[in-house]
């Protein structure tokens, strides 16, 4: 009977251990429900406050109508006993005893967590929706959060190779958060799950996310973290992938930039530096398994040429290839431009709108344009 | 005794002659204002009353019935005190009737008799002219922005034994004359010029722009990259004040009373910058006692408004009309009121409420939401408006230092006046004056592109998303670059330059 599992989760005053340590206590959950008050007393573990609501009426309540809840929604209850429980999961030290997913959810996968910055730059996006491509072409799962920036640029990346994704949420698969996500989280389901271990009606409480990065490294070989300031909760997910034994990946960054300041303290403490998804497979000693054939397909798609050779940019004038060629040391502030070319700003103004429309340079915020990365 | 004497009232910036009647007669003693006066000009009974006594005359101990004609316009202010005291002293026979009749006489009274400043001297001097008086008496302070206009005798009295002695042949005073040439001499010199702006280029370029097709502009950055200062100098490089345009000007300050000491005429073009809390009313002009607002101050200059999405949305809706119009009507009972307002608007605003957010070296402490809804509360009618849009980005120190010095002010002027004279020239008999006034179908036809140019925009259309909204301003923008040129026709280069100063947001 789930119902006995469903009640379980619903009992937030007991942590994810003491519930796993519940289990092995009295096997199944079904004897935690009639278990007395005083046997649950005599084990040191629980506090007063997870006794008194194991035994509860209001919480017992309840659970026809999370019940009813979880059924019209079509949410699946995967148990830890389950055979599709992710093993990898299965193995962390508190893992959920009960996930609720929309969508597929399976026992073995290699995944890959992306994770980072809500407030991303357009550096990050573009690297994180690049990575998660090429890893979802490999055939690896792509693993996020679903937040604003990074991790929806991850899943978005990975759902436009046609690649599994999953999304772990930090609140009920009820309320989408943010808001803008609704579609994205529609198209998450139709490829690979969307999962929580929070029960529907359960609202985005800021404490459910630092819970939420445990699942999210705990599910993957290895967790990218792509930007992150100092105090990001990206690097919470980090530090839990190294307690959890995974692998943490950083993507080097500008020093000067906030959103480069947690990635690159990363790298400095031994995580390793990512420039490219062949340097995380390398890494995780899985380069083998991956098709021949299906890595040559690939390469025609957001295949890097080199920055450098005027050929691949196509037909340009003087003037134009002088103003890539200082853009290829770093994006680059019109006025800057116009110092380091010595042409007056109207032409600067001319050309970049030409550079604009043959899709070589691109602005980023604030009149700064960088080179845009040639695609074949 | 009756008499009659010739004053000045305000409708808007215009003057208008009043008739100030005085009959004395037989009866117990009274003193009565008929005509419209609200209480300002009520009270000028005892004002008048102790300034008569103190300067030695005798105020008649009779029935006195003082009314100003016409009789249905409501008058405000104190410059009706002086007519009032001099038609007393004329029915009382203290002034000779003979030649009052050839003056136009105002000014407000002192209780010792003295005489004080009043508002709008200018526009009284104008009807003066206008209704074909020679002669204008007033107070000191107000001689020198009346003595700018041509062919009238102004006449500075510093008391009413001043005027009395004037009037009956004792002693003339002196009439007061001034230097147009003397007064236009410094009328280039600002204190602000361009070439202080260090770096900044783009801007720079842009606000040329923005100052030789009259167009309105958007620029948002950080807080400390230097939006103030840049629109602060646009005034510097617009075209120097014409004579008829400086008299405007003046009108409107010296009705507002804001009209500095010592400053016959405004030759400098305005540069309002009001803060954002300010209400509907005080932007377009209004009030019990109606005054010219900001918009209406800041005619033939620039009105910035800075941290836009700040304001009251009330408040930027109460400017769309105006804005189009060019003037301001404020409607009453008894009369409708009309203030000029054209002038060129800058809009400022932070990209974000921290203001952080385009700043890659600072954090922004904002949510995400906030930061969309900040500049998204901007679309709509008003953004409709702006024709440019400039992302300032701070300089750095190193990008400071500069070698040499940046364009003088002047240097850039000189363009823009040319560039001014070819629009004029070419909206000859529209009623237009420069390349934001063009309507859709006038963009039609001077704005005509060649086929290069409209492969270019089309491409424009298709990869940077541009509105069809946009598509207009742009080949405004354009024009005016390509008049900057000196080009009678859009070329490649100026459309392609003005697609790089394109509204992003709305």
């Amino acid at each position: 009977m789930k119902k006995y599992w469903v009640w379980l989760s619903s009992l937030d005053m007991v942590s994810p251990s003491s519930r796993l340590k519940l289990l092995d206590y009295f096997k199944e959950p079904a004897n935690i429900w009639d278990a007395p008050g005083k046997e649950l007393g005599e084990l040191r573990f629980l506090p007063g406050a997870a006794i008194k609501q194991i035994t509860s009426r209001e919480y017992r309540d309840e659970v026809s109508r999370h019940m009813e809840n979880i059924s019209r929604m079509g949410i699946e209850i995967i148990t830890i006993r389950d055979d599709n429980y992710p093993l990898f999961l299965g193995r962390i030290y508190d893992p959920p005893v009960a996930l609720y997913a929309k969508g597929i959810l399976m026992r073995e996968e290699k995944s890959i967590a992306i994770v980072g910055s809500r407030k991303a730059t357009s550096y990050g996006s573009e690297i994180a929706e690049e990575l998660a491509y090429k890893l979802a072409s490999y055939g690896l799962t792509v693993v996020s959060g679903m937040a604003r920036g990074i991790d929806s640029c991850a899943h978005k990346g990975a759902l436009a190779a046609k690649g599994r994704t999953i999304a772990v949420l930090g609140c009920g698969h009820d309320i989408v958060y943010p808001s803008e996500n609704k579609s994205l989280m529609e198209d998450i389901i139709k490829s690979g799950a969307v999962i929580s271990e929070y029960l529907p009606e359960a609202v985005p409480l800021p404490r459910n996310f630092p819970a939420r990065n445990r699942i999210i490294s705990g599910l993957s070989l290895g967790v990218v973290v792509v930007e992150a300031a100092k105090n990001s909760g990206s690097l919470i997910t980090a530090n839990f992938a190294l307690e959890q034994g995974r692998e943490v990946f950083a993507l080097p960054g500008d020093i000067n930039r906030v959103n480069s300041q947690g990635t690159n303290k990363l790298i400095q403490d031994g995580a390793k530096l990512v420039t490219c998804v062949e340097d995380i497979l390398e890494e995780l000693r899985i380069y083998n398994i991956i098709d021949e054939a299906k890595l040559n397909g690939l390469k025609s798609k957001y295949q890097y040429h080199g920055f450098d050779k005027r050929e691949i940019y196509g037909n340009l004038s003087d003037d134009e290839w002088c103003i890539v060629e200082n853009l290829m040391h770093e994006p680059m502030h019109v006025d800057v431009l116009v110092k380091m070319t010595g042409y007056d700003v109207k032409e600067v103004n001319y050309i970049l709108t030409m550079l604009e429309l043959k899709g070589v340079v691109e602005q980023v915020q604030g009149r700064v344009y960088k080179l845009r990365r040639q695609k074949a | 005794m009756l008499s009659k004497v010739k004053s000045c009232g305000l409708l808007g910036i215009d003057g208008y002659m009043v008739n100030v009647e005085t009959d004395i007669n037989n009866g117990l003693p009274s003193f009565e204002i008929v005509g419209l006066g609200d209480t300002a000009v009520k009270e000028a009974k005892e004002r008048v009353r102790a300034a008569i006594k103190n300067s030695g005359f005798e105020f008649p101990m009779k029935r006195i019935t003082v009314n100003l004609a016409p009789a249905d316009l409501r008058k405000e202010g104190s410059a009706l005190d002086l007519p009032i005291a001099i038609g007393i002293l004329t029915a009382t026979g203290s002034v000779s009737p003979l030649s009052v009749g050839n003056y136009i006489i105002t000014g407000e009274l002192s209780l010792d008799g003295g005489i004080k400043p009043i508002k709008g001297a200018l526009s009284m001097a104008l009807c003066a002219v206008h209704e074909g008086i020679k002669n204008f008496i007033l107070p000191v302070e107000n001689a020198d922005e009346a003595a700018v206009v041509k062919g009238l005798n102004v006449l500075p009295a510093n008391n009413i034994r001043d005027v009395a002695d004037h009037l009956n042949g004792v002693k003339g005073i002196n009439s007061h004359c001034i230097e147009i040439e003397e007064i236009y001499k410094n009328c280039e010199d600002y204190e602000h010029d361009f070439c202080d702006v260090k770096g900044q280029e783009n801007v720079k370029r842009a606000l040329e722009i923005v100052a030789a097709g009259s167009h309105s502009c958007l620029m948002v950055g950080p807080p400390g990259s230097g939006k103030t200062m840049l629109a602060r100098r646009l005034p510097t490089i617009l075209p120097p004040l014409t004579f008829e345009e400086a008299l405007e000007v003046t009108r409107i300050y010296s009705i507002a009373g804001y009209l500095p000491a010592k400053t016959p005429l405004i030759t400098k073009r305005p540069f309002r910058s009001p803060h954002h809390t300010i209400s509907a009313v005080a932007l377009t002009g209004g009030g019990k006692y109606p005054k010219p607002g900001e918009i209406s101050l800041a005619h033939n200059g620039v009105l910035f408004l800075d941290e836009i999405p700040e304001f009251d949305k009330k408040t930027l809706e109460a400017m769309r009309q105006p804005l189009e119009d060019g003037h301001v009507t404020i409607s009453r009972l008894n009369a409708s009121i009309v203030y000029p307002s054209k002038t060129t608007l800058i809009l400022a605003a932070n990209p974000c409420p921290c203001g952080n957010a385009s700043d890659p070296s600072k954090a922004c402490t904002c949510t995400p939401w906030q930061v969309r809804n900040y500049l998204g509360k901007l679309s709509g009618p008003l953004l409709d408006r702006v024709d440019l849009y400039m992302e300032i980005f701070p300089v750095k120190y190193k990008e400071l230092d500069y070698e040499g010095e940046g364009e003088k002010s002047g240097v850039i002027r000189e363009r823009v006046v040319s560039a001014r004279k070819m629009q004029i020239e070419r909206y000859k008999g529209l009623n237009i004056y420069s390349n934001s006034q063009l309507q859709p179908n006038l963009i039609n036809k001077f704005c005509k592109l060649d086929n290069e140019c409209k492969a270019l925009i089309k491409n424009a259309y298709e990869k940077l998303g541009l509105s069809a909204r946009a598509y207009g301003r742009i080949l405004k923008v354009s024009r005016t670059i390509a008049d900057l040129d000196g080009k009678e026709n859009i070329e490649l280069k100026h459309l392609a330059e003005a697609i790089q100063y394109r509204v992003k947001h709305g």
